[in-house]
């Protein structure tokens, strides 16, 4: 089916149903996804996925229902159209809340993901080639048993239509890439993982500086199997960006969804410790804690103009100084909850209904250099990247583990550890942040998985920050 | 025209275009599914969902591709939108280097099986949920409707399976303390889920006791069967994964080598004659109905699928993509469920465990959380329930001589998985008592 027809079906098809409920919305979501795997210099996995559909929102007696599907012509859009209205009016008589039209936006406009060449001018020839010489360059020996190199490009179209007059669109171009190098001896298997994901184009893989990073990746996979592992005690822990990311993350990200504090996530992934009140009076973290929702950085993963139900997309702080202010809650659950929250009512595709999702939250650069933050720790680590992770469903004791550690001693760095741990709980955890570094150590990393939500679903999220230094933190390696 | 007979349309019309050196596996997955989501006995989002999907494997020269589109369920669309799938595939296959790995296409054989249920519509769907449920605090999904998959080849081979089923996934409140029930089959009977929500009503009660805060050490625990498939979650993350095993990410790879061992207590299979999921795989390959996976505590199959097989020399068992178990099912033991709490004497009993993760994958240690209804237990009787626990085990220990007693019971654990789409599969397993429960935090 041509894109214009598929566009004409949802015009005529909007006029059939608007008289028929209280309010009508279409969310229509067009996804191509390329996926490749090279494996130790061989193909592993070619894939190329077309996922398209569309996403029938009504509103019925202030309840909002849904029904998706991928059939696009009149008839089946009529069927999933009945399926919404049939089941939404029998909810709506033990709804769990009130809506109104203040909830759909009658926004307008559209926004393109950043990006030099598009992505569709990357060929299949051209992208295996570049995976097969990431592949090669890990390769730093031959105890790198496994060397992967993945990419995954995905173009997403998202047109909203609704019957009050909402009608806009977003174009994202997403690359995500992984190269991972194992080594292994006869005592021990070690691995390194470097990747991100990013709205962008072609430039990602065409990047010269690609197959020195890969070869660095393979030797600290090296390292870590000729390191001893992590010591255990209570010392001064100093985190890359890319752990980072999964700190703020499961730490800060999950505890401040509204749906979460209003308990509609309380029989999957949990509640939260936090309570509204804790809005403008919580002391979350130390003074130098600020943290960002930020829709609007260029080429970060999970950048937007509109949310998936059409709130216009804003940047606002959900702590600063250290005090808790904005919960991340979509304009549902500010409505039920009657505080302020963000943009972020967002679904993984067509076939999943809108609810609270992170997007790009941000820990703000402060002012310390690297060297200053080293310099100031007596006995201390450094963690990169995360391999394992592990929270309370209400966001409290948490321990998450690291691929590469580096003891630091008396101001400076003098070993690399492996197997690296620590565990804390999160407000004594973000209370003990002592220094934040400089825009000089700031980075930006994505992730395309976060899973959430009943049914499921798992959406694109980002995290930039800087490298934080904590206090006291509970460390321990492996057996 | 219903959707098996679109989908046997394209699969025949492709297998008639394909040329002499290419081979072609055809797939369909199609959901038509009610998702009813529910906070505090209420309807907070209901979401039906018709999806289908049509994937083609496309092989030339020792050269794979998979292409796959939404499909339309219409004879004439979805014919178009395969066409241009393949034209890509033939097209793009000369670019891709040769994949010494690769398992040709074969005529894995023919089988049907359908299982018609008895589902909730509409109306019915939410009274039968909302009016038994108004006087409780009830936060859960409903999740309900036909799936249906089929598999062909070039070759011949033919699958298709069709389930009619649900599950109400739900959990109770008072306040902060919780209990959790898992209703599902494939016909609703209004009775079992009142009977299923009143035996929750009553684990609640228990937990109205003032909560025990204990302290960082090791105990003697209980693990209820949906516990113990927490744990078992485990084993999907390259637990028993050849290509992991080869690959050095198997967290069991001492237990296949023979460095360590678990009880003789313990023994897993792949059991599908549990009837959950499909026997086919993505490429229509038929597992064995029943394998040892771990026999009275030594390892006896990793899972296998064609590329491990060939890339590494090993008899092939035909698992799927991921070498993930899709019919676990645990051996039973001897402990009495009227025995669990004499057994367990003073310790805790675990009803769930919650957001586990290896924190050592090479010794097979894992943390996590306990969650829902956890109880102190003292002299065989019930005191308290207790205040999240954060643990930090290794296999090794727990299911080798920390593994005291399995229970004489099972329970199948139905998949409540919905990401992307509704999962069928399930486990079958039962209780286990353990001492040295490590708790860290």
């Amino acid at each position: 089916m041509t894109r214009s027809t598929i566009s004409a079906n949802f015009t005529t098809s909007l006029k059939e149903f608007k008289n028929q409920v209280d309010w009508v919305g279409l969310r229509f979501y067009s996804e191509k996804t390329n996926q490749h795997t090279i494996r130790n210099e061989h193909p592993e996995s070619h894939s190329s996925k077309r996922d398209q559909g569309v996403m029938i929102e009504v509103m019925v007696d202030g309840h909002l229902g849904y029904a998706a599907t991928s059939n696009l012509t009149p008839e089946g859009m009529k069927h999933a159209f009945n399926k919404a209205k049939e089941l939404s009016t029998q909810a709506s008589r033990v709804k769990a809340a009130e809506f109104t039209l203040d909830q759909r936006p009658s926004s307008r406009g559209n926004f393109q993901s950043p990006y030099l060449h598009r992505l569709s001018t990357l060929e299949t020839a051209e992208t295996v080639d570049i995976l097969m010489k990431a592949s090669k360059a890990l390769k730093v020996s031959d105890k790198i048993v496994s060397r992967e190199a993945y990419v995954m490009l995905t173009e997403t179209e998202i047109q909203y239509l609704s019957s009050s007059g909402a009608e806009w669109s977003q174009n994202f171009d997403l690359v995500t890439t992984l190269f991972r190098a194992t080594a292994e001896d006869d005592k021990d298997t070690q691995m390194r993982n470097m990747g991100n994901s990013i709205q962008a184009g072609a430039e990602v893989l065409r990047d010269p500086q690609l197959l020195d990073l890969c070869r660095l990746n393979g030797e600290e996979a090296l390292e870590l199997l000729a390191a001893p592992n992590c010591p255990t005690g209570t010392m001064d822990l100093l985190i890359a960006p890319d752990q980072m990311q999964l700190q703020i993350h499961e730490s800060i990200g999950h505890p401040l969804e509204l749906d979460r504090i209003l308990g509609d996530e309380r029989n999957f992934a949990g509640w939260s410790f936090i309570k509204p009140e804790n809005f403008g009076h919580l002391q979350y973290g130390s003074h130098l804690l600020n943290v960002v929702f930020d829709p609007s950085e260029q080429g970060q993963f999970a950048s937007y103009a509109f949310d998936d139900v059409g709130n216009p997309a804003t940047r606002e702080y959900l702590i600063k100084n250290g005090k808790l202010l904005r919960g991340l809650g979509g304009l549902e659950s500010q409505k039920r909850l009657g505080i302020p929250g963000v943009a972020n009512q967002r679904a993984s595709s067509w076939n999943r209904a809108p609810i609270d999702r992170m997007a790009n939250i941000n820990v703000e650069p402060g002012t310390a250099t690297l060297d200053e933050m080293i310099k100031s720790v007596k006995h201390g680590i450094v963690m990169k990247t995360n391999k394992s992770w592990s929270i309370d469903d209400y966001r409290n004791k948490f321990q998450f583990g690291c691929e590469y550690g580096q003891l630091i001693e008396d101001g400076e760095i003098t070993q690399t550890v492996k197997n690296p741990n620590y565990r804390g709980r999160t407000l004594q955890f973000w209370n003990s942040l002592k220094a934040v570094g400089n825009a000089q150590t700031y980075e930006n990393h994505g992730s395309p998985y976060c899973g959430k939500g009943e049914p499921s679903q798992i959406i694109r999220v980002a995290h930039s920050s800087p490298y934080c230094l904590f206090s006291n933190i509970e460390v321990f390696g492996g057996v | 025209m219903n959707q098996r007979e679109v989908f046997n349309h394209v699969a025949e019309a492709l297998f008639n275009e394909l040329h002499q050196d290419e081979a072609l596996t055809v797939d369909f997955r199609g959901e038509d599914t009610d998702y009813v989501r529910w906070n505090q006995s209420k309807v907070r989002q209901n979401t039906s969902v018709g999806q289908k999907e049509i994937s083609l494997v496309f092989d030339k020269n020792g050269r794979r591709l998979n292409k796959s589109f939404s499909a339309q369920v219409d004879k004439e669309w979805d014919l178009v939108e395969a066409r241009k799938l393949l034209v890509e595939a033939r097209e793009e296959a000369p670019n891709l280097p040769q994949d010494p790995f690769l398992v040709p296409f074969v005529n894995n054989g023919t089988s049907e099986a359908h299982f018609e249920g008895k589902l909730l519509q509409g109306a019915s769907l939410i009274e039968a949920i909302s009016k038994p449920a108004r006087d409780h605090d009830m936060a859960g999904l409903y999740a309900g409707g036909l799936i249906e998959m089929g598999n062909r080849n070039s070759k011949g081979q033919n699958h298709w399976f069709g389930n009619e089923s649900f599950f109400m996934d739900y959990s109770l409140y008072n306040g902060e303390r919780a209990v959790k029930a898992v209703y599902a089959g494939f016909q609703w009977k209004q009775h079992d889920f009142e009977d299923s929500l009143h035996e929750s009503a009553m684990q609640l009660a228990v937990m109205n006791r003032p909560r025990k805060k204990l302290e960082p050490g090791k105990y003697r625990v209980y693990l209820a069967p949906a516990a113990v498939s927490e744990l078992t979650t485990m084993f999907d993350w390259g637990g028993l994964s050849a290509r992991a095993y080869k690959t050095g990410t198997c967290a069991l790879k001492k237990l296949k080598d023979g460095e360590r061992k678990f009880s003789s207590k313990f023994s897993m299979s792949e059991n599908f004659h549990l009837g959950l999921t499909p026997r086919f795989n993505q490429l229509g390959e038929l597992a064995p109905e029943k394998m040892t996976l771990i026999k009275e505590g030594q390892l006896e199959h990793l899972l296998v699928n064609s590329r491990s097989a060939k890339e590494y020399g090993l008899p092939n068992n035909h698992a799927n993509e991921r070498e993930v178990p899709r019919a676990m099912e645990i051996a039973p033991g001897t402990l009495k469920e009227n025995e669990i709490l004499k057994h367990l004497g003073t310790g805790l009993y675990l009803s769930n465990l919650h957001y586990l993760n290896w924190s050592d994958l090479q010794n097979a240690r894992i943390t996590g959380m306990t969650r829902y209804a956890c109880l102190w237990v003292e002299n065989g009787e019930v005191v308290a329930p207790i205040e999240d626990m954060r643990f930090d085990v290794s296999l090794y220990d727990i299911l080798d001589e920390g593994l005291l007693e399995v229970t004489d019971f099972q329970r199948v654990d139905p998949s409540i998985a919905t990401y992307m789409q509704r999962e069928l599969g399930g486990k079958n397993l039962p209780g286990m008592l353990i001492k040295d429960f490590s708790f860290t935090l």
